[in-house]
């Protein structure tokens, strides 16, 4: 079915005065997915966002969003999205139901179905505590409920959250991407974020942006396939001498190579396909070498995503969680 | 619809704030204090009118120099209305609230012009509370009432234009403020540049754009069509200018 095709991005570019933000970035997402974006500060996430939700216009390329043009036909088009900017869009002064119902009639929502639609949104946020309560008054956490709230009140096609767990506690964090999880079901999601297990957690897809480009995207099993990489550690309390353990190990098929680590541990690289963790436990009980660890080693998404942005140039701080830099642009 | 939906939320903001309450209560009670001193005098001069033939009565000579000072105070006072319109949104990131949603940039303009414009002519009306109790001592020129309260309403409807486009132009608030009402200074002492000016050319163009001219013939009860033509224009010439802004803001910088 082509409607669920929800948001096709084709060639985008976005210059300030000389600055590109944006070169040729293109993707298109379906129903039931969520995009992870991933980059350094200033790579593009929050432009790329803003782009696709209508609050800047790209220096050239074409938004989609459900078939509707975004330029030619922004009203329709920006009905079937939902966003949270990196800094809620809140009016501080009003309390939390005059705000989102401010929302649903914003967003057009007919009247008959407008406080049905509030109160979902608080309660999918877990709002509904504080409804009478001044945002002012609330915590970060709770305002970037509202925030979501907000972005989600008239069940758009779309939903942009930019950094959305930014400044919460773990256990709202939690809850939070159990929310983004829960969206997925209808919606189509599109995420941004520093912190990279939350795109293990969260994402069907991944795409990483480096200094305005794409520079990967892929969906997120063939992204943790390659990130098992052809090793294991093993970790014996009672080693025998390197020499006598190479050569055991050498004569379990698929074993490539042996290196003693400097904490003791050994890394055994193997063959693809052939995984040879039975053999060398086998081997390790037999000959008394007490095993107190065996695990297939795997390359983080840190390394992955440090690898692919630092290519070009060497960027300091990359993976710090930290979102100062991105503020201020 | 959208438009109401806007301004009832900018309106509601407004009361929110001690900003609108304060302005509210040191208008008031300014031209409660002129309003009684302007009456005061006319009733000491009330035997000397009596002698005169048709004598100007308390409508000229009490309400009218009313509104005049209600026209001068708000002109200080306006801007501190209209310069959080954009620029405080901008700076807190709620306009992004606005931008994604499904209206249209004309709508978020008239929707904020609409929200602090209903909040003047508010003000408006409590100041014409003072003249109206006038009618229980005696008969007043309801239809010179009538045509100072359009007055003043246009002029304030000009002010809060202009006073919302220079708050499309920067971030802050404060800078907003302070163009607002160097610009409107400007154009309420324009007319004085333009006496002195030898040519009657141009005197007489600089009496024209001085936004104060049209308020005095309104004011006298002069209705010309050419007044309200020239605060209708000038209206919409700085909402289309806002407009214009608000949307280039998307563009390329």
């Amino acid at each position: 079915m082509s409607s669920d095709l929800l948001i096709n991005v084709s060639h985008l570019d976005r210059y300030y005065g000389s600055l590109q933000a944006v070169a040729d970035v293109s993707f298109e997402l379906r129903r039931g997915e969520v995009l992870g974006f991933l980059g350094p500060n200033g790579a593009g996430k929050s432009t790329t966002m803003q782009i696709i939700t209508g609050n800047l216009a790209p220096s050239s390329g074409q938004v989609q969003i459900c078939g509707l043009d975004l330029l030619d036909n922004p009203r329709a088009a920006k009905a079937r999205v939902g966003y949270l900017p990196e800094q809620p869009p809140l009016y501080r002064e009003l309390s939390v139901d005059e705000y989102l119902g401010f929302c649903t009639r914003l967003n057009r929502i007919p009247k008959a179905q407008q406080a049905a639609a509030l109160k979902r949104a608080k309660q999918r946020c877990g709002l509904e505590q504080v409804g009478p309560r001044l945002i002012n008054n609330l915590s970060k956490g709770y305002q970037q409920r509202v925030g979501i709230a907000q972005a989600i009140i008239h069940s758009p096609d779309v939903v942009v959250l930019d950094e959305p767990t930014v400044g919460l506690d773990p256990i709202q964090i939690r809850e939070i991407r159990h929310l983004i999880r829960e969206l997925a079901e209808d919606h189509a999601v599109i995420l941004s974020t520093h912190i990279l297990p939350e795109v293990q957690m969260t994402c069907s897809r991944v795409q990483i942006i480096n200094q305005g480009r794409l520079v990967f995207s892929d969906d997120i099993e063939s992204l943790n396939r390659s990130m098992c990489a052809r090793s294991l550690i093993l970790g014996l309390q009672q080693p025998p001498p390197f020499s006598e353990l190479e050569s055991l190990l050498q004569n379990i098929d698929g074993i490539e190579s042996v290196d003693a680590l400097e904490d003791g541990r050994w890394r055994i690289r193997h063959a693809e396909a052939q995984n040879p963790a039975t053999p060398i436990a086998r081997l390790a009980i037999e000959n008394n070498w007490e095993l107190r660890e065996l695990s297939p080693e795997t390359r983080s998404l840190e390394q992955i995503f440090l690898d692919i942005t630092a290519t070009e140039q060497t960027l300091p701080e990359t993976t710090d969680s930290n979102t100062e830099g991105e503020q201020a642009a | 619809m959208m438009i109401f939906t806007l301004a009832a939320r900018e309106l509601r903001s407004l009361f929110l704030s001690p900003l609108a309450w304060s302005i509210l209560a040191v208008v008031q009670f300014i031209l409660a204090w002129l309003f009684l001193s302007q009456l005061n005098d006319f009733i000491m001069l009330q035997p000397q009118l009596k002698m005169i033939d048709n004598a100007p009565g308390a409508t000229e000579l009490v309400i009218a120099p009313l509104y005049g000072s209600a026209a001068f105070i708000m002109m200080m006072v306006t801007p501190l209305l209209t310069m959080r319109l954009i620029s405080e949104e901008r700076q807190s990131g709620s306009i992004a609230l606005l931008m994604s949603a499904p209206i249209t940039m004309s709508e978020i303009i008239l929707g904020k012009f609409l929200g602090v414009f209903s909040f003047l002519v508010l003000m408006t009306a409590m100041v014409t509370l003072m003249p109206l109790s006038l009618f229980i001592a005696g008969p007043i020129d309801a239809g010179l009432l009538a045509s100072l309260f359009m007055a003043l309403s246009l002029l304030l409807a000009a002010f809060t234009a202009l006073g919302l486009y220079m708050s499309t132009l920067t971030l802050q608030p404060t800078v907003a403020a302070i163009s607002t009402f160097g610009a409107l200074l400007l154009l309420w002492i324009l007319d004085w540049a333009g006496d002195k000016v030898g040519s009657e050319q141009a005197s007489s163009l600089f009496s024209y754009l001085s936004i104060l001219r049209h308020f005095e013939a309104l004011g006298k009860g002069v209705f010309n069509s050419g007044d309200l033509i020239y605060y209708l224009l000038f209206i919409s010439l700085f909402l289309i200018l806002s407009i214009r802004r608000l949307d280039a803001e998307r563009l390329q910088h």
